[in-house]
């Protein structure tokens, strides 16, 4: 079973997002990881690869710092890694990404493509669905429980009151829920034998795409400082009748 | 120009994840109730962390002594008791075996220790002899095909918990330290014996017990070198062993050096952020490059210890620097928290008596400074 894993490089949880004069957010000192949804997909493809054998191969779109990502995920036990990178690809979209990552993966011989459910970042969960609709094969989002037989993937996902259970001829997309799995640490060895995996770099010439992002960001902003708490003063009976005008009238929670 | 390499720094994160993750929500409890951090041990064992330099073919992963340092480094950072669990497993038990054994001693016993099967751990201090290891009373007689071993060896980490143990004793008196021979003995033979644990300052996690030898029959073939090598053998140890004890230091040093900054930042006195008066941020310059200092000082003797050179002098200076930054800093990091870092609230409290240690043991400081002065002074 061959298994594709789409992962995308994000800012770290704790980073601090800061606007350059250009008013682009600053990727200067900031620490890049995996974004952690994606780590369920690796996770995941690696189980698959474990239990019925085959190829997990990790794809990614990014910049010259995204082949940390791509080593880690093969320091986890992912076999091979394909980087897109292009200059062109600057200011992808979601569109542009997923033909980009589908002519990527369209070389690649595929039973299952796992992909986290969303990015931390710009948050659109698109390009995986994208990419399944690219390729001309089912998916299924958000999955809790993946069960493969045969060619036919059984996944479970939460809906709103409860959970669905479904069935989908192979091949065919999934994306990572938070829960799917428990993503492991890369071992010593598995670091060590992640440089001496493949890892290939291919730019928009080699996927034979000439095409450009269909949107374009207009630009940032950033939210609002937090104001500072308020103190009300005096006793609990004055407080509580001050707290109660406060809410419904300044705070319009009542 | 130094720089760690790819495999170091993903070897840094990911040992740094785990710590951060699976060590630092229960260091504080495990600290109070001194508990063995055993189910850590079982994770960290399947990541490879507790055969990191040993070779493939004897259960480890073949990396080097920096990536060994970067992990002791990285755990002592969070919590300093897994930290010397894995130093002197690696260091004083299965090093040694590593590079004295036998085969037939490297497949036996330094396997399962590589691939953290089993702990191991080290005894050479005694009641009468500390930092003077010719006080050896420990007594091991050959009798046929085995040898005779009778004495109390003190302070010994991972006693009890581990599984293997190397172990010094006095074959001949009247040779000094000529008349020690080493020996490897198991948990469970007939007539060793674990005394008390030790109640101690800090690292409370870590296991520290008396072994009791009481007529131990060891085989002839776990005798580890030759009889009368075992000064020698346990020098050589102790010269590698502290390349661990310093980067646990490091670690201590690092971990309390960030509670000091992040509280400095947010510890609102005065009006400001008490990282805006000049006296702390003076103090948080000396804590970083002193830290600094030393990790280049540890990273400098595992360098040394990886490309087979010497390192005797490397790790005493390494030892002897990251100890002292360990206790210097976590006692400013304490001081800088006021009354709130003298309580169990923020773990720069344990992290101070944590640090205490490792200006003892492996080498007191003193004993750190007559190994570099004779270093110096044979030069």
């Amino acid at each position: 079973m061959n298994i594709v894993v789409c992962i995308k490089q994000t800012f770290d949880t704790e980073a601090k997002i800061v606007l350059n004069s250009a008013g682009q957010i600053d990727p200067n000192g900031v620490n890049l990881i995996i974004n952690p949804y994606d780590e369920y997909a690796i996770e995941e493809g690696i189980r698959l690869k474990e239990k019925f054998g085959g190829e997990v191969t990790v794809v990614t779109m990014g910049s010259s710092r995204a082949p940390e990502a791509l080593r880690t995920a093969l320091a986890m036990g992912a076999d091979k890694a394909i980087l897109v990178s292009d200059p062109a690809l600057a200011g992808a979209d979601e569109w542009l990404a997923a033909e980009a990552l589908a002519k990527a993966v369209a070389g690649l011989s595929y039973d299952i493509i796992l992909a986290g459910r969303i990015a931390i970042d710009d948050g659109s969960s698109q390009v995986a669905l994208r990419l399944a609709e690219r390729l001309g094969i089912p998916s299924v989002s958000s999955v809790l429980k993946l069960e493969i037989n045969g060619s036919i993937a059984t996944a479970v996902h939460d809906i709103d009151g409860g959970s669905e259970t479904l069935e989908v001829s192979l091949p065919a997309v999934f994306t990572a829920q938070k829960g799917l799995n428990e993503p492991r640490y890369p071992s010593v060895a598995g670091i060590m034998k992640a440089k001496k995996k493949e890892l290939k770099t291919l730019s928009l010439s080699d996927l034979g795409l000439n095409a450009e992002a269909k949107m374009k960001i207009g630009k940032f902003t950033l939210p609002a400082p937090r104001q500072a708490g308020k103190k009300i003063p005096g006793d609990a009976a004055a407080v509580a009748h001050e707290l109660a005008r406060l809410l419904r009238e300044e705070a319009k929670v009542l | 120009m130094f720089e760690l390499s790819e495999d170091h720094l993903m070897m840094r994160k990911m040992v740094r994840d785990f710590a951060e993750k699976e060590c630092g929500p229960g260091a504080e409890e495990r600290d109070e109730k001194e508990e063995f951090p055993r189910e850590i041990w079982n994770k960290l064992a399947e990541l490879g962390l507790a055969g990191i330099t040993f070779p493939e073919e004897y259960g480890g992963v073949g990396a080097d002594y920096i990536s060994y340092a970067i992990a002791v480094e990285e755990l002592s950072r969070v919590d300093a008791s897994v930290g010397v669990t894995v130093s002197a497993h690696s260091s004083l038990c299965a090093n040694p075996i590593y590079k004295f054994g036998t085969e037939a001693q490297k497949l036996k016993y330094l396997t399962p220790l590589a691939t953290g099967e089993k702990i191991g751990a080290f005894g050479l201090t005694e009641p009468m002899a500390g930092s003077d290891a010719s006080g050896t009373r420990t007594t091991a007689v050959r009798d046929g095909d085995v040898y005779v071993i009778n004495g109390t060896k003190v302070f010994i980490t991972n006693g009890y918990e581990a599984d293997i143990y190397v172990v010094t004793a006095q074959m001949d008196k009247s040779k000094g330290n000529k008349g020690i021979a080493t020996f490897i003995l198991e948990k469970g033979m007939q007539g060793f014996y674990f005394g008390k644990k030790e109640k101690k300052m800090g690292i409370r996690a870590s296991a520290t017990y008396e072994l009791v030898f009481d007529n131990v029959l060891v085989p002839v073939e776990n005798r580890l070198g030759e009889e009368g090598e075992g000064f020698k053998i346990a020098m050589v140890t102790l010269d590698y062993g502290r390349i661990g004890i310093a980067a646990q230091a490091l670690g201590i040093a690092q971990g309390a050096y960030e509670q000091a900054l992040k509280y400095a930042k947010e510890r609102v006195q005065f009006g400001k952020a008490i990282a805006q008066f000049q006296i702390n941020q003076f103090k948080l310059a000396d804590m970083a490059t002193q830290i600094e200092a030393a990790r280049l000082l540890v990273y400098q003797s595992a360098y040394l210890a990886s490309a087979h050179k010497s390192v005797s002098k490397a790790s005493a200076m390494a030892k002897l620097h990251a100890s002292e930054t360990a206790m210097w800093v976590t006692t400013q990091a304490v001081q800088m928290h006021g009354g709130y870092g003298y309580t169990r609230e923020y773990p720069v409290e344990r992290m101070m008596r944590d640090a205490k240690i490792t200006e003892i043991y492996e080498g007191t400081s003193e004993v750190q400074r007559i190994v570099i002065s004779n270093h110096i002074l044979k030069d």
